[in-house]
């Protein structure tokens, strides 16, 4: 379908592809065999400007928005899910920074991570505090001009690899969510440390650790807002950064439908190509549709909050909800196309079909997106009978 | 540090196939492309830059079309593109281009190396470079692999030849042509891309480079093409029917038949 992109969102698009060509997918399969993270491709993207994309020009980025930052996962995603989940996930730990930072905050952390010389990483989720986020139980307690922070984040994106941390901890352990505030933590802050690499089922060349913070000493004045907008921040962080979630659900799908359908012409059985027999033909369509149907639905999502929606968070949460359940369901239908040349693993797909599942998970459950899009239904409705 | 990088634009041969009743190249709707080797050029040129600061220069001789290439080279990294085009450049050998080239490089200016591609995949000759050299009165070096030194006037490289390479040293300013073993070609960058389409390409003809008419084009070249043709297309072979054991059967026959076996 043609989404009418400008001449320089079809050059944002075009030079990703043809990374996403010639540099990744030929990695791809190496990459997730061996669990490595792919610092090389970093590098290969930050020389592209790539990382520079979302961040305004006055900080070394590219001054361009959401919908060109989907532009860019989309194209990744559809040679390696892996790969792109890096990428977004610096720009989901640098979000805050934008958003929130104060002048002083942004002139030190932005420009180096729109060139990609850093990367970053959002850190919320905790043993105890997955989708019921509120229940965080990191602390930060004033100390003079610091915060000395104390606790465990789990499951940490980039964590590791990354140098600047978007963490939230209580500042006020009485008050729960509402007592919670954002802090940049640099890598190498004394009383930081990583815990271990975590096996995964898919996406597994880009990393996921623990976040230890024992007695660790944050300047104050690396606190993000006031005092208790923690989960203010971490909230409109996460419902800013969805469509993208929902950008590489669709190159990850697409990238499997691309491959099962050179795979259904090539393929004969009965004497026909199996693309021949409705059957195959069948999914074929429905997975295209699918897709197309996702894809203009984060398109229109990002360019709507681009341009200056304000409360977005139900339309975020379906440009996330929508095509990651599609990603998934394409997925296992490309393998099923397959067939038995599908499970193996010397073939492309399996591979995707292990990656969609994470997106069904992270960034927010689908089911904690069915939450948010529900209570957005019924508070609509509430607002229309006053 | 002025380095000049030479390129041409050549069709995409992966994507070429050839008229059997004209015996010429199929060139409709054949995308056009930097000459692979040119790449390299441009990179080693984009290499230096970083190391010793200066600029890199990229410059092509061709029809207008050629300016995509040069913009190519400018979203890569290069800071300046000149194309030097004009109807009467048309159908020169490589003495010709080597000439022509050699005043389009004189009127840049002062320049401490000249890169270029070891050859072009749709000429390959490997003779533009060194007859530029000539032109330009400046020594040369060719199927350089890799820049050892660089700087006070002297350059000292490693030459690739049969079963090895040369360590070769040369006063600047000097021509190298390149090998693909020299470097990786980046990509290009976004900010690259953004600021080819704002840069214009410096075009410049036959009058602009106080060129020779006698020694441009199809007029200046020493040679010509007197005829092109491809290789007899080889005939099919036989296929041997039959299961798999009649197969062998038949083929031992035969082989035996010629006193193979």
């Amino acid at each position: 379908m043609q989404y009418f992109l400008s001449e320089e969102q079809e050059a944002i698009r075009d030079l990703a592809r043809r990374l996403a060509e010639e540099k990744i997918r030929p990695q791809a399969p190496v990459l997730d065999e061996r669990e490595e993270f792919p610092s090389q491709l970093m590098k290969e993207l930050a020389r592209a400007d790539l990382f520079a994309v979302p961040f305004p020009e006055e900080y070394g980025g590219m001054g361009y928005g959401l919908f060109e930052l989907c532009l860019v996962v989309e194209q990744l995603a559809w040679a390696c899910a892996g790969v792109a989940t890096s990428y977004a996930a610096s720009f989901l730990g640098a979000l805050p920074i934008l958003e929130f930072g104060t002048e002083d905050q942004k002139r030190r952390y932005l420009p180096s991570l729109a060139a990609g010389e850093r990367m970053a990483a959002f850190a919320l989720t905790e043993p105890e505090a997955g989708s019921d986020a509120g229940a965080i139980s990191t602390t930060a307690v004033r100390d003079g001009d610091h915060y000395v922070l104390n606790g465990t984040k789990q499951w940490i994106t980039n964590g590791g690899e990354a140098d600047v941390y978007t963490v939230i901890a209580l500042t006020d352990k009485t008050k729960g969510a509402r007592g919670a505030s954002a802090f940049v933590v640099e890598k190498g802050t004394p009383g930081f440390s990583f815990g271990k690499k975590e096996k995964k089922l898919g996406i597994r060349c880009s990393v996921t650790r623990e976040l230890s913070f024992t007695d660790c000493r944050v300047p104050a004045h690396n606190r993000l807002g006031r005092e208790g907008m923690g989960f203010l921040i971490a909230m409109r962080t996460l419902d800013k950064a969805r469509p993208g979630v929902g950008a590489l659900a669709v190159g990850l799908a697409q990238g499997a439908l691309d491959e099962a359908v050179a795979y259904a012409s090539q393929r004969v059985q009965f004497g026909k190509p199996i693309s021949s027999f409705q059957a195959i033909g069948h999914k074929l369509a429905d997975m295209a549709t699918l897709i197309e149907a996702s894809r203009a639905l984060v398109y229109q999502v990002a360019r709507s909050i681009d341009a200056g929606q304000r409360d977005f968070s139900k339309e975020s949460a379906m440009a996330k909800l929508f095509p990651a359940d599609v990603a998934m369901r394409v997925t296992l239908e490309a393998v099923q196309v397959f067939g038995g040349y599908g499970y193996m693993r010397d073939y492309p797909v399996e591979k995707r079909m292990r990656d969609a599942k994470i997106l069904q998970i992270y960034e927010g459950t689908n089911e904690i997106q069915r939450n948010i899009i529900a209570s957005a239904l019924v508070r609509e409705l509430k607002s229309r009978r006053r | 540090m002025h380095v000049v990088v030479c390129i041409k634009q050549v069709p995409e041969i992966t994507e070429v196939s050839i008229d059997r009743r004209t015996n010429t190249l199929v060139r409709e709707g054949v995308p056009s492309i930097i000459n692979p080797f040119d790449m390299y050029a441009i990179e080693e040129g984009l290499r230096l830059k970083e190391a010793h600061g200066g600029t890199v220069s990229v410059i092509s001789m061709g029809p207008p079309q050629v300016e995509s290439s040069l913009k190519e080279a400018v979203a890569m990294g290069a800071d300046r593109a000149v194309l030097l085009s004009d109807s009467r450049f048309a159908g020169a050998d490589t003495l010709a281009t080597a000439y022509t080239l050699a005043q389009g490089i004189r009127r840049l200016g002062q320049f401490d190396l000249v890169i270029c591609g070891k050859q072009a995949i749709d000429g390959d000759t490997g003779q533009v470079g060194p007859g530029l050299a000539e032109e330009l009165g400046i020594p040369h070096v060719t199927y350089v692999r890799r820049i050892r030194e660089l700087g006070d006037g002297m350059l000292r490289v490693e030459r690739m030849v049969e079963g090895g390479w040369e360590l070769i040293s040369t006063t600047l300013p000097a021509l190298i042509s390149v090998v693909k073993d020299i470097n990786e070609p980046r990509l290009p960058s976004l900010k690259g891309i953004m600021r080819a389409k704002r840069t214009p390409v410096t075009v410049w003809g036959l009058e602009e480079l106080g060129c020779d008419p006698q020694r441009v084009g199809l007029t200046g070249s020493a040679t010509e093409v007197v005829r092109i043709w491809t290789p007899e297309p080889r005939e099919s072979g036989e296929l041997l029917q039959g299961d798999p054991e009649q197969q062998a059967r038949q083929l031992v026959e035969r082989l035996r038949g010629l006193g193979v076996i």
